[in-house]
This record gives C-alpha cells, sequence and structure tokens, in this order.
C-alpha cells in the first residue's frame, strides 16, 4: 500500500488529502481578515506530518478545515476521491465521524460517560450495532492500556491516560487520517511521551496522521514539518526518518 | 428500539445528574397535570353520579319532599310542643285530579321503626306507600310480591321487606310468611325486594334522617293506609331542649310521573304554584332528576374553569421553565456539544438529543402528576362528598400533554444546541 520513497522521488504514492489553493477569511465587521493565503499541500498515505508556525499563523484553522469543522473560504479540499468543499453540514457530519479522528489538546471526553461509552460515542453516530460498538470499543481500551479502568470516568484518570481514551475514541471508526492539535500540550514529558509513542506505533500500522505542534521535539518524529506564516507556507523540513 | 432505550438511558443520566435542579423545574408540569387529572375525575364524577341518579330516580319524575322548615325550630319551638309541616295526602289528591300530566302519583311517608322477628330486634326504615310505587322507582321483587291494591283496600297488615332486613332480622329462616313484629303489630311477609340504594332523592342535602347516622338497616315497605291508620301522624320524640316534642307530618315524599321528558319543566311550574298556594311555609322541597343533569354540567364547568385555568398556567409556567432549565444545560454543556459534532453527530442527532431530555423530564413531570392528580380527588371524594371517576382516557391525556409540553418548550433549545458552531463549541470554558 505505502510505497515509501524519498520525497520527489519518482515513486508514485497514495494521496490521501489534496488542498489547493486553499484560503480561508474571517469577517470581523466590515473587515475580511485572511487566515489562510492559498495553500498547496497534499498529504499521502502512512505520512506523518508536522505542522508548526507562530501563534496565530492559522494552524488551528487549517486543521480544523482538514477536520471538515470549518468550511474554506474558497479553494478545493479533497479528501480521499471526494471533494468536501461543497458538502453541506450533515454530509461533513458523516465524513466527519467515519474518515477522521481528532485528538484535542485538552482531550475533551464527555465527564458524564465512562471511558467505554466515550470510545462507543463516536460508533453510535455511525449507527453501528450496540453489542459490535461495546466490543470494539473494549478492545480499543485495551489496546490503549486502559483495560482495567473502563468503568472509570475521565475524571478519575490522569491526564495521560485521558489522552489515551481520546486516541481510542479517534480510532474508533478506522478513520482515513488522524488530526492532533498540540496533543502532548498539556501532558507532562512524560505522559506526552507515552501518547507520541503510541502515535508513531499508529503510523508504523499505517494510519496518516497531521499533527499541530509547537515542539521541535514532536516534530522530529514525523516524516515532514510544514512551517506556517500568516497563513502562507513559510518552508517544508522532510526528516530523514520515515523516509527509511 | 434499543437506541430509543439508549437514548433515555443517557438522558437519565444527564438529569441525575442534575437531580434537584430537574426536580424543581418539574413542579409546574407536576401541577398542570395533576389540575387536568383532577379536573377531569371531578368532572366525570359529577356527570356519572347525575347519570346514576337519573337512572335511579327516572328522568320524567318530579320529586317532593318534605323539608322541616327551618324558622319553626327556633320560633315556635318553646310555645308550641307539636309542630306541623310537609306534604299532605291532599296536596297528593289535587296533583291527580289537577294535572293532566300526572300520569302517576306516589305518595310515600317514611318513619324509623323497630321490627322485631323472634327474639331479633332491628331498627328499619318502613315505607308506608302505594301498590304502583314500583312504577317509579326500580324495584325489583326477588321473592313473593310487592304491596297489591288490594292490600291497601283492605288495609291489610303485610309487608315487603328488603335483603337488608332479611339478613338481619330473618338471617336463615325464609321470611315469607312470617310475622314481623312493628310498634306492637304483627306484619306477615309477603315479599322480598333487592335493596334500592342510598335515600330516594338528593344527596347533597344530609336528610333529617341519614340511614347511616341512626343506624337504620334495611326498608320495610307497607301499605300506606295501614300506616296511616295504625301510626297516625303524630311521631312524639322525647329528649331535646323542651323535653317532649312532637312533629305532624303526613307525607315524606310524593313522587310525580309525567309522560315525556319535555313535559317535566312545565308540570313542575303547575306543582310549585299549587304548593306555593296551599302551603303557609315553605316546607317542601322540588327535586327534579333531569335538573341534576344540568347542575351536574354546571359543576363540571365551574370545576373546569377553575382547574382548566390552573392547569393552563401550571402548564404554561412549567413548559417555560422547562425551556430556560434546557437553554442552560445547553449552554453548560456547550463543550459537549462540540466535541459530539465533532466525532461526527448531525445536527439532528443533537435536537433528538437534548429534546428527548426535555420530553423525558416533563414525562417524569407527567407521571408525578398523575400520582399527585390521582390523590387529588380522593380528597375531594371525602372532604367534599363528591364522586370522582378518574378514567384510563384522562391518564392518557395527561401523558400525552406532559409530551407535548416536552416536545413544544424543548424543540428551541435543542434547536439552539444544534445550530451551535462546533469550532466554538469545542473552544468554550
Ligand atoms: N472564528 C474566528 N473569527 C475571527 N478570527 C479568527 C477566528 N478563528 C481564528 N481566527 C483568527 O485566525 C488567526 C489564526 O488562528 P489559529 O488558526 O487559531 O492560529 P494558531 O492555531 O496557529 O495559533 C488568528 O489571528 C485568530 O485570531
Ligand atoms: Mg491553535
Amino acid at each position: 500500500m505505502v510505497t515509501p520513497g524519498a520525497s520527489g522521488g519518482g515513486v508514485r504514492r497514495d494521496t490521501v488529502v489534496r488542498i489547493e489553493n486553499l484560503c480561508k477569511s474571517y469577517r470581523i465587521g466590515v473587515l475580511e481578515l485572511p487566515v489562510l493565503n492559498g495553500l498547496d499541500i497534499t498529504f499521502y498515505k502512512g505520512e506523518y506530518v508536522a505542522i508548526m508556525g507562530p501563534s496565530g499563523s492559522g494552524k488551528s484553522t487549517l486543521l480544523n478545515i482538514l477536520g471538515c469543522l470549518d468550511k474554506p473560504s474558497s479553494g478545493r479540499y479533497m479528501l480521499g476521491s471526494q471533494d468536501v468543499s461543497k458538502l453541506n453540514d450533515n454530509e461533513l457530519s458523516t465524513i466527519r465521524g467515519k474518515q477522521i479522528g481528532f485528538i484535542f489538546q485538552s482531550f475533551n471526553l464527555i465527564r458524564q460517560l465512562n471511558i467505554i461509552e466515550n470510545i462507543e460515542v463516536a460508533m453510535y453516530y455511525q449507527r453501528r450495532p450496540k453489542a459490535e460498538s461495546r466490543q470494539r470499543a473494549i478492545q480499543l481500551a485495551e489496546r490503549v492500556g486502559l483495560g482495567d479502568r473502563l468503568k472509570h470516568r475521565p475524571f478519575e484518570l490522569s491526564g495521560g491516560q485521558q489522552q489515551r481514551v481520546a486516541i481510542a475514541r479517534a480510532l474508533a471508526n478506522d478513520p482515513l487520517i488522524i488530526l492532533a492539535d498540540e496533543p502532548t500540550g498539556n501532558l507532562d514529558t512524560q505522559s506526552g511521551k507515552e501518547i507520541l509513542v503510541m502515535l508513531d506505533e499508529l503510523n508504523i500500522q499505517g494510519k496518516t496522521i497531521i499533527v499541530v505542534t509547537h515542539d521541535e521535539y514532536v516534530a522530529e518524529r514525523t516524516h515532514r514539518a510544514i512551517h506556517l506564516r500568516d497563513g502562507r507556507i513559510e518552508r517544508q523540513i522532510c526528516n530523514g526518518k520515515g523516509r527509511e | 428500539m434499543s437506541e430509543i432505550s439508549s437514548l433515555f438511558q443517557i438522558s437519565l443520566r444527564s438529569l441525575w445528574m442534575h437531580r434537584l435542579r430537574s426536580g424543581l423545574t418539574t413542579l409546574g408540569i407536576v401541577f398542570g397535570v395533576a389540575s387536568v387529572i383532577a379536573m377531569l375525575a371531578i368532572g366525570e364524577g359529577a356527570s356519572r353520579q347525575a347519570q346514576e341518579q337519573i337512572a335511579h330516580l327516572g328522568s320524567t319524575n318530579i320529586i317532593l319532599k318534605t323539608v322541616k322548615p327551618s324558622d319553626i325550630e327556633i320560633a315556635d319551638a318553646s310555645q308550641q310542643t307539636i309542630q306541623e309541616y310537609g306534604l299532605r295526602y291532599d296536596d297528593a289528591e289535587r296533583f291527580r285530579d289537577t294535572i293532566p300530566d300526572a300520569q302517576v302519583v306516589v305518595p310515600v311517608r317514611r318513619r324509623p321503626q323497630q321490627a322485631q322477628y323472634r327474639s331479633r330486634r332491628i331498627t328499619a326504615e318502613v315505607v308506608g306507600t302505594v301498590a304502583w310505587y314500583p312504577e317509579l322507582v326500580p324495584i325489583e321483587v326477588r321473592i313473593g310480591r310487592f304491596l297489591s291494591s288490594l292490600d291497601m283496600h283492605y288495609n291489610e297488615a303485610v309487608c315487603v321487606i328488603d335483603e337488608t332486613v332479611q339478613d338481619t332480622l330473618f338471617q336463615f329462616d325464609d321470611p315469607v310468611g312470617q310475622d314481623v313484629k312493628i310498634a306492637g303489630e304483627y306484619y306477615r311477609v309477603v315479599g322480598i325486594v333487592k335493596d334500592v340504594s342510598a335515600g330516594i332523592g338528593d344527596q347533597e342535602q344530609p336528610s333529617e334522617r341519614s340511614s347511616q347516622d341512626s343506624g337504620i338497616t334495611g326498608s320495610i315497605y307497607i301499605p300506606l293506609p295501614t300506616m296511616k291508620s295504625r301510626f297516625g301522624e303524630i311521631q312524639i320524640q322525647i329528649g331535646g331542649a323542651s323535653g317532649v316534642s312532637g312533629e305532624r307530618v303526613e307525607l315524606s315524599e310524593i313522587t310525580i310521573k309525567v309522560p315525556t321528558m319535555d313535559r317535566v319543566l312545565p308540570t313542575r311550574d303547575v306543582l310549585a304554584a299549587l304548593l306555593d298556594q296551599n302551603h303557609k311555609k315553605k316546607d317542601y322541597q322540588i327535586v327534579v332528576p333531569l335538573e341534576l343533569l344540568r347542575q351536574a354540567a354546571q359543576t363540571k364547568r365551574i370545576f373546569s374553569i377553575v382547574l382548566g385555568s390552573i392547569a393552563a398556567i401550571s402548564l404554561l409556567v412549567g413548559g417555560i421553565g422547562i425551556m430556560n432549565i434546557m437553554l442552560a444545560t445547553v449552554s453548560e454543556r456547550t463543550r459537549e456539544i462540540g466535541i459530539r459534532r465533532a466525532l461526527g453527530a448531525r445536527k439532528k442527532d443533537i435536537v433528538v438529543q437534548f429534546l428527548s431530555e426535555t420530553i423525558l423530564l416533563t414525562l417524569i413531570g407527567g407521571l408525578l402528576g398523575m400520582m399527585v392528580g390521582a390523590c387529588i380527588p380522593i380528597l375531594v371524594t371525602i372532604l367534599g362528598r363528591m364522586p370522582t371517576v378518574i378514567t384510563a382516557g384522562a391518564m392518557i391525556l395527561s401523558f400525552g400533554i406532559s409530551a407535548g409540553i416536552g416536545l413544544t418548550f424543548g424543540l428551541y433549545p435543542a434547536y439552539h444546541a444544534a445550530n451551535m458552531d462546533p469550532i466554538e463549541s469545542l473552544r468554550h470554558e
């Protein structure tokens, strides 16, 4: 599936996400505030990409558009073989549920639900049979090392554990891409490391991961780091790692 | 199905997290639904009572009753020891002779008396009446016969007893052919009839001889002429303020049957005029069973207006309260909504979630209201001596109202929740 090769090499790789001349601006009163200014990026299957840049450079905005939580003002966004820039709210919701796994800086678990239920929520909206979702939720919880905490509620867990639940939840519907916005931003070094190891493993198993980060340490682990500034790509750095 | 149950389970958990708040919020619904139940129960009770009374009293009957005039008690009690009042035989004759519509006229005289059979004694109501009494009152002969014209003509010492008397006085003996001793004289039992439920006339005014209070068991029917000749008209009471007092009352009741229902009211007016001419005091009362229907409708209307207003206001206030609390819930759970949206929840899913929570809340309120509402009619029956009937229809209606309130007032908060921007929701707090 993944055809490894040096970037820019002649070997063809499967495209997962492709944005073309993507623009996003916010209207504040009468002013148009441009945030993303004509981005062209292609993400390949099995790639692990970091998006970096100073605060306010548009990283989160880009990630939200990639995650179909927001719509571009103009330009094209191809997810898999589908043009999602023209879809309506319902269709976008379905794409979010099926194709995208989110991991947030602040974990964003639902506090009144326990761990299994938090993982199940994602499958609930895909109308998967209850018994099947339950089984898969348990498997996923075990996979992230929380098999003994199934009935615990989020506030009974450490930050690192909560983020692991979030990873399990992101994997629930076997999405095309995993989007993580500063996944280690709220964690101590040790827990952060554990989460990063987990993301590495996912990537090795073939998942496409896009992570927004400030942290060079995080970026070093990825194949490619895209630096944004004022909504434009400032530079891209390809790491030897992952290129084999 | 399991989807709905799991939806309600999740909703229930959210409500449980704020149980005090949820409980207080539902109070309006509780009272509203309780009022609806009470209103319907009282209304239904009133109309059923009226229908039963009419079936019992006859819709084409007019009942005249002797009433002790209130003024003579005070003014004359000291000077006059025998009070004379009430309906008389000549009243009955006059009606028969002068009112063409009076098809059947039944005079009745009642009086509590001790009855004895062998060594057993009871106090029964002795009813002096005529042979055609069963034409007006649905009385069912079980064994033997009712009083006959011959009994009346010859002043026979015969009686017809009801089943209560049979059970208490005769127990296992066969009463027919036996003699019952009443006020020193013997009467032969010629028939047994079924008990006639409740006293004849209206239950609204407790009469001077309320059968429960004075320990009267059952009725014994004897021919009116026999009663007249043997008992006389004077009843002496020993005791009371002036020591010995007496009352002279000829008839307790006169019932008149007219051919059709539309003749009831005109005949009533004629009767009222005749009585007014011939009675100095207002010592009688006219009961028109047909009017009970109107009274029942009136009672029903008053209760419907009062309780209906309470219900409407409570439900409106309750609904607004619920909407308010749901808006608060939505804003508290903005983050959760954002998370769910990010995980693939469509707007519709969010609407359904919050709507189901609101409906669950109102249904719980409705259920509590039904329980409270079921208690109010019981209290009304005990304290207000008013019959009430709780119907399945009322319960279903209340359930529907609660669900409807939930739907109506839950819709806005639910749409508000669904239309929040997912990105902003995720940033919330
Ligand atoms: N909803 C919005 N309305 C107006 N401006 C916004 C909105 N969201 C983001 N912005 C602006 O867009 C810019 C980029 O924001 P963001 O993508 O969050 O940056 P980053 O994640 O790189 O720090 C910022 O200047 C921010 O103020
Ligand atoms: Mg950001």
